[in-house]
């Protein structure tokens, strides 16, 4: 692929893999389906109508463009690097999250499809998913595992209002891999009115590329915005990790710049040599979950293995193929940041730029406060900010052994 | 491409219960499930309670296509400690006093693509298996074990479903072997009933395009119901209906209550009654058998 063209831009190939990644790995019953969506979104891909619906809604909906923000009190902190954000949390429903449901939304439309499925951890792509359902009229179906409806509480409340059925999912570590799991039963059982709206770039052929090309926008922003304030491109982009999708959107217009270093940052939770962490690159290997061969945590046997961390929406053992892809070849950086350095940056940026972050992208956070003391002045950092932190009051209150509502 | 695998256990059971002119009956239990003793127990005696194929399920973390009876009995299988390789050695035991009802396994590719489908097809082969089902490989993904099972001469056998068309069925009928599988519900295991004249049609439908065996299975809990189905089909696959009267046999600690075992196969006796008198007085206008 990219040795033969010159390009990591190019892939999947027609198969829907990324070198040894990607694929088409599900139930006989699903693979019309999971086919009728590729050709959908061909379809729509070659109708300029579509676009140009899309293009309306982000504006006028989402509010994209998001702003590239100059976080100069951070970059005193630091005192190295010049940071900048991405400004996804500013985007309608709180997050990056919408620019795929709007895309996916307007094309399960196209299909003539009524009932929405999809799975959601942080509750962010939930809420996404039964805004743009409400917007549009069209049923929708959240599951969510148990434990993350606990610690997402304010986004269940959020995706009843607009009218979601949220399904609680017990089983297994009841976070995101059993939502994904009960997600896809619905679909084999529901597979004539369904579609099945996936919240990452993972999931069977063609739902990475799908995923990627709608969180695109993110990238192809940051370049214009970059070269408006600062007249170049930057110099390092950092994002954090869950399936990727928020990564992968800021990384793939600038897949072809080497100059550009790329930095993923997953999941440690309590470390990467405890086995309460979810890091899949860092700390697992490849094998097949959920439609498609990527990096996963699991056992010898090929059992795959509990994630942990503090944050809902990187608490998943996977990730998307087209990262495996881009680690294997070299291009992206996989590092990891734990529960506790994830906590200290989600205060940090709350009380020096009055931006309280989510707690996924408190992740990335961290990891840039490492690299940009060792940077000079004149390195241009982008973070993707891609999720506020509203939702994680609760969490973030527990963690820090106080209450919401108790007085400090 | 098409199958290699001519002549197996498999082919000689099908030839021989097509002469009798009746369906075979496939049983799935999964292997460990409660726990290895109760497992080896249903293994020794199912081939005289009536099971014709025996289907055995290797459990996964992850069963995305399975409804709460197999994910609850996966679950047992792995509280109890089940590898892939405790599988292949409960069949290679079964090996040393039956030689002649085949043994297919049922699981998701994960666990074998860590063993290494080259050495999975390999062991499997050896231990005595004859086939495998594995869950989440369709065609497009299929030959990287494939291969493997070929040259080991072990099938493997695909499945078709009621959303698999006209256009795509061709593939899957290319890529079968053994026997083709219909899936006779959208839906996963365990979780609807299915619908005789709508899966009548299929399977006749199918008859035209494949030489094959045609096996059904999914959503069918009844001997009447298997025996509705045996009327035209070449094998009936009962699986949930089966692990059912183990989660209900069981304590909260998975221990089984006396004389489950027994129950457990009294219902496969009940089931293997059915298919085998399915075809037996009046019926005679649906029993052509494979590739008549
Ligand atoms: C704010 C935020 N960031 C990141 C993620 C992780 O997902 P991804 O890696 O697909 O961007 C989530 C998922 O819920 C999220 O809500």
């Amino acid at each position: 692929m990219a040795e033969a063209s010159n390009t990591y831009r190019d892939g999947p190939d027609d198969m829907g893999h990324f070198g040894l990644f990607g694929g088409r790995y599900v139930a006989e019953t699903l693979m019309p389906l999971i086919l009728e969506v590729e050709r959908a979104y061909d379809d729509a891909c070659a109708d300029p109508s579509y676009a140009k619906e899309l293009d309306s809604f982000r504006t006028t909906y989402a509010g994209r463009p998001s702003p590239l923000y100059f976080a100069e009190r951070l970059t005193e902190h630091f005192g190295g690097a010049k940071i900048y954000f991405k400004r996804d949390e500013l985007n309608h429903t709180g997050s990056h999250k919408i620019n795929n449901c709007l895309g996916q939304i307007l094309l399960a439309k196209r299909m003539g499809k009524t009932r929405i499925i999809a799975e959601t951890g942080a509750g962010q792509h939930g809420v996404a998913t039964a805004t743009v359902c409400a917007r549009f009229g069209l049923e929708c179906v959240v599951y969510m595992g148990a434990k993350d409806i606990e610690r997402q509480k304010p986004n269940v409340f959020r995706m009843n209002l607009l009218g979601a059925d949220v399904r609680a999912v017990e089983k297994g570590s009841a976070t995101l891999k059993e939502a994904m799991n009960e997600a896809l039963r619905d679909w084999v059982a529901n597979v004539d009115d369904t579609y099945y709206l996936i919240g990452t770039a993972a999931g069977p052929h063609p739902y990475p590329t799908i995923v990627r090309d709608f969180q695109s926008i993110i990238g192809e922003e940051v370049r214009e915005q970059m070269e408006a304030a600062e007249g170049r491109l930057p110099d390092t982009l950092v994002a954090c990790i869950g399936g990727g999708s928020n990564a992968i959107g800021l990384f793939h217009p600038f897949l072809d710049d080497s100059d550009v270093r790329l930095i993923g940052v997953e999941a440690a939770g309590k470390g990467i040599d405890t086995t309460e962490h979810a890091a899949s690159i860092s700390g697992g290997n490849p094998g097949v979950l959920h439609g498609n061969r990527t990096y996963l945590l699991q056992e010898d046997g090929g059992q795959i293995r509990d994630a942990h961390s503090i944050s809902a929406g990187l608490d998943y053992p996977g990730i998307g193929p087209e990262h495996a892809w881009l680690h294997m070849q070299g291009r992206v950086d996989y590092v990891s940041a734990t529960d506790q350095e994830a906590l200290a940056a989600f205060q940090l940026c709350s009380k020096l730029e009055g931006i309280i972050p989510a707690l996924e992208p408190s992740h990335a956070l961290s990891y840039v406060g490492k690299i940009a003391p060792e940077l000079s002045a004149d390195h241009l950092i982008v973070m993707n900010l891609c999720g506020r932190g509203d939702k994680d009051v609760f969490t973030v209150a527990d963690a820090l052994g106080t209450e919401v509502g108790a007085e400090s | 491409m098409s199958a290699s695998v001519t002549e197996s256990r498999l082919t000689r059971r099908f030839e021989k219960l097509k002469e009798k002119n009746r369906a075979a009956l496939v049983t799935f239990i999964t292997a460990n499930d409660p726990d290895p003793k109760l497992f080896r127990q249903l293994l020794e005696g199912l081939p005289t309670a009536g099971a014709d194929i025996i289907e055995l399920g290797m459990p996964f973390s992850d069963p995305m296509a399975d409804g709460p009876s197999v994910q609850l009995s996966s679950q047992r299988a792995l509280l109890a400690g089940v590898s892939i390789d405790d599988v292949l050695g409960a069949v290679a035991d079964m090996r040393e006093w039956e030689m002649d009802t085949p043994v297919i396994l049922m699981g998701y590719y994960n666990p074998i693509y860590r063993y290494g489908p080259a050495e999975f097809s390999e062991a499997a082969a050896n231990a005595g298996v004859d086939g495998v089902i594995i869950v989440d490989l369709p065609p497009e993904e299929a030959e990287e074990l494939n291969h493997h099972l070929r040259a080991n001469n072990l099938h493997m056998i695909f499945l078709a479903a009621p959303t698999t068309d006209e256009t795509r069925l061709p593939r899957v009928l290319d890529h079968a072997s053994g026997f083709v599988y219909y899936v006779a519900v959208k839906g996963v295991t365990g979780t609807k009933s299915a619908d005789i004249s709508e899966v009548s049609a299929r399977v006749a439908a199918m008859r035209k395009q494949t030489d094959l065996p045609l096996g059904v299975g999914f959503g069918i809990r009844t001997a009447a119901q298997a025996a509705e189905m045996a009327q035209f089909a070449d094998a009936v696959v009962i699986g949930s209906a089966i692990v059912d009267i183990i989660t209900d046999g069981i304590d909260g600690d998975r221990r089984p209550q006396p004389g489950l075992a027994a129950r457990v196969l009294d219902f496969v006796k009940d089931l293997a009654n059915g298919v085998q008198t399915a075809r037996l007085g009046g019926a005679e206008n649906a029993s052509t058998g494979a590739g008549a």
